[in-house]
């Protein structure tokens, strides 16, 4: 029955028109990306192989690796992506759980920990820059407090690892909302039988988050680390700010070669390498954490 | 009543349909703008187009200085409608591109840096030779005229301001200069000896370069550090007197304050107390000046053993051939270059007139302090002029980014200083050869690409 040719003909149609509605609702969203993301990425690759004019070669790649910032700036950008992103991400869990037990006042919680999502990353950057200076507000606490007598430079290239922890802390305030919100949302669609299952089994808090809830979260977890590592790989403007030239990043470079050195073919290749560095560690998290269809579908 | 509404009523109607009718009623008695009574000679007013502008520039991007222009110099030019633009330098150079590759535009006057205008092909603009011809009787100096045509016949730009870089004192500083030192005529070791006094006696590092990201550290190094210790800049680059220089810039670092790598605008630092005596662009300065008149007094740049060389900038105006209103460009950068609007610029942004008739005899207190400043290192002794790098165009900025690179290496990773020298002036070379630019002052003439010694 089912495999007859005109039996099927009209659960087809359903199906062609059933198929129809989706690719129709993905349509804006596939020009939208082909015109602003896929068609400037094209030429942004393109122009990182015509360093010399009139010519194709690797020219601009050779210049990048020679610069004077480029093992820095990729030595650093890793850094801060693994000293960053795990903290985010265990804070992040923590700052979800918490919320999601819905003590009382959870919602002004969620309020102040979603504030630096509305901060501009320079704003965060400046804002971080006010407190960690020599005249900063640490400084004039811990001098008020009378726990140091001359101010600690904090911003120092003297300290790198001082200057680096700075941009952790002020990195980890900017960008730890983006990471709970996502997590939020995968936790709240957690059906409550399955806590209510555990604690019938009596399982204990510990047991049932490392239990019943860390891997319900895991489609969660998989997309607030993917979103995470891209952003992590575009730090700049807290970098900038806090740091200078002195942690050089690689999508400072980007942006110091196409502005001040005024090279786009250069620029073009930290941006082709940014992005490839990008869709390796995607790759890499798409396989580690792998999501069953069955998950996916919950 | 009802009588007196229709009569009103009629009277009206009668007399909107006399004044439909009237212009095509007869022969209008007024000459048409084209006939014989219009070609006599045109006065200014019937010839500038009132369509709206946008002047594009690379200076005074910053909010309050926008707004500065905005309110108290754009005001004054009622011809046209013209909407101030700050924008960066890389944007800038790309708008220019842009609006000259569509054809058409909106930005009618661009305003930028002489090395800004560099980084642009000079077709995109206008000849600028017969409004220069019409100004002349302004007083622009010759030598700002020849740097505005680029090296070329025409003129590309017209002068707009020039501003140069000084030293920002505290006078808390002043009781730790050493006996003997005179802050308008010092060395860079006699500077030296201030700061490590300065450190040693407060237990800080007041000194302070601007250094960040933003920074016009790469003008300080091509202008004032480099032409000092060798009276040259490309020729000298590895020299043995630049060697020198690096070695005695890395004994002053030690004194300067390490978060001078993230200062862009010494202003902040000064008013905050974390810098005492700090160098920089007198736009960058001006704030502290004229927040704490009495707190700082300005100083000339020091002197190394080749003289006091400092650099002046020069701001200049141009008309993009795209422009929607070239007639309305013209009159307004008549307008900018008058007496009057370049001393209101004065006023508003600190940055100086290029016409010398313009300074006011009544300046306000900060602007005293920065005019007496520039005068003293200018009229100093063995005062000497280093130019903005000419010739480059776009390799502009991959001819500052060897010095910031060579800075880097040298004094904050304290690599060898012959080594790196040895590499920058490889690429330094190349930046030269691919720009084909000869050699400016400090260095001397030549033929062809300037060469590295």
């Amino acid at each position: 029955m089912a495999v007859g040719g005109r039996a099927l003909s009209f659960p087809a149609r359903i199906a062609r028109s059933e198929a129809a509605l989706p690719l129709g609702l993905l349509a804006p969203t596939i020009v939208f990306l082909a015109l602003l993301i896929l068609i400037p990425a094209a030429q942004a690759i393109l122009l990182s192989f015509q360093a010399v004019e009139g010519t194709i070669g690797l020219e601009a790649y050779r210049r990048m690796v020679s610069d004077v910032a480029f093992a820095d700036s990729v030595k650093n950008t890793l850094l801060l992506l693994v000293l960053v992103v795990p903290i985010q991400l265990v804070l992040a869990l923590a700052m979800a759980l918490l919320i999601h037990s819905r003590f009382p006042g959870h919602g002004a919680f969620l309020y102040v920990f979603a504030l630096p999502l509305a901060i501009s990353d320079l704003a965060a950057g400046i804002v971080w820059l006010a407190i960690f200076s020599d005249q900063g507000y640490l400084n004039t606490a811990l001098t008020a407090v009378g726990l140091v007598q001359q101010p600690i430079a904090f911003l120092s290239y003297e300290r790198l690892d001082l200057l680096l922890a700075t941009v952790v802390v002020a990195e980890t305030w900017r960008a730890t909302a983006i990471v709970l919100v996502i997590l939020l949302a995968g936790l709240q669609v957690i059906p409550r039988e399955y806590f209510e299952a555990a604690d019938v089994f009596g399982a204990t808090r510990l047991r049932r988050t490392l239990l019943v809830v860390l891997p319900l979260l895991r489609p969660s977890i998989q997309s607030a680390l993917i979103i995470r590592t891209i952003f992590a790989f575009q730090t700049f403007a807290v970098v900038l700010a806090l740091a200078g030239r002195q942690l050089p990043v690689l999508a400072y470079e980007a942006y110091d070669w196409y502005y001040n050195n005024r090279n786009e073919a250069i620029a073009a290749a930290f941006a082709a390498l940014i992005l490839a560095l990008t869709i390796t560690v995607t790759f890499f998290y798409l396989r580690l954490l792998r999501v069953r269809e069955a998950e996916a579908q919950r | 009543m009802r009588h007196v509404r229709l009569a009103l009523a009629f009277t009206l109607a009668g007399a909107l349909i006399g004044a439909a009718c009237a212009p095509a009623a007869g022969p209008s008695p007024t000459p048409a703008p084209t006939g014989p009574a219009a070609t006599g000679a045109p006065t200014p007013a019937a010839t500038i187009s009132s369509e709206p502008f946008v002047l594009l520039s690379t200076q005074f991007n910053t909010v309050t200085e926008s707004e500065a222009v905005r309110s108290q110099i754009l005001s004054g030019f009622t011809a046209a409608k013209v909407d101030f633009r700050g924008e960066q330098a890389g944007p800038w150079v790309d708008r220019i591109k842009a609006e000259a590759t569509a054809g058409k535009g909106t930005v009618g006057v661009v305003g930028g840096l002489h090395g800004d205008f560099g980084a642009v092909d000079r077709a995109l603009f206008e000849d600028l030779t017969p409004l220069v011809n019409k100004l002349k009787d302004r007083g622009f100096p010759k030598e700002f005229l020849d740097l505005g045509k680029l090296g070329g016949n025409t003129q590309v730009y017209i002068p707009w301001v020039q501003a140069t870089y000084i030293l920002g004192i505290n006078k808390q500083a002043l009781q730790y200069l050493p006996s003997g030192v005179n802050v308008d005529n010092m060395t860079y070791t006699q500077l030296t000896e201030w700061c490590k006094n300065i450190a040693e006696k407060t237990g800080q590092k007041r000194c302070g370069f601007p250094a960040g990201p933003m920074s016009l550290l790469h003008r300080f190094i091509q202008g004032y550090l480099y032409p000092s210790y060798t009276g040259g800049l490309v020729t000298t680059y590895k020299s043995a007197d630049a060697v020198k220089m690096w070695e005695d810039f890395k004994t002053l670092w030690q004194y300067v304050n390490p978060q001078s790598l993230q200062i862009d605008f010494m202003q902040e630092a000064l008013l905050s107390g974390q810098v005492w005596v700090g160098f920089d662009h007198v736009a960058r300065l001006v704030n502290a000046f004229k927040e704490k008149p009495n707190d700082f007094v300005g100083a000339p740049a020091p002197k190394g053993p080749k003289g006091l060389y400092y650099m002046s900038v020069l701001a200049g105006l141009a008309i993009p051939k795209s422009s929607p209103n070239k007639s309305g460009a013209e009159a307004f950068i008549d307008y900018m270059t008058t007496v009057a609007t370049q001393a209101k610029t004065l006023s508003a942004v600190a940055f100086f007139p290029v016409l010398a008739a313009a300074m006011p005899a009544e300046l306000a207190p900060h602007l005293k302090i920065e005019a007496d400043a520039v005068q003293k290192q200018s009229k100093s002794a063995d005062a000497k002029v280093a130019l903005l790098p000419i010739g480059l165009g776009a390799k502009g900025g991959e001819f500052n980014k060897v010095q910031l690179d060579t800075f880097q290496q040298v004094v904050i990773r304290g690599q060898p200083i012959a080594d790196v020298l040895n590499a920058q002036a490889a690429i330094l070379q190349a930046v030269m050869t691919a720009a084909n630019a000869p050699c400016w002052s400090p260095d001397p003439p030549s033929t062809g690409p300037c060469q590295v010694k």
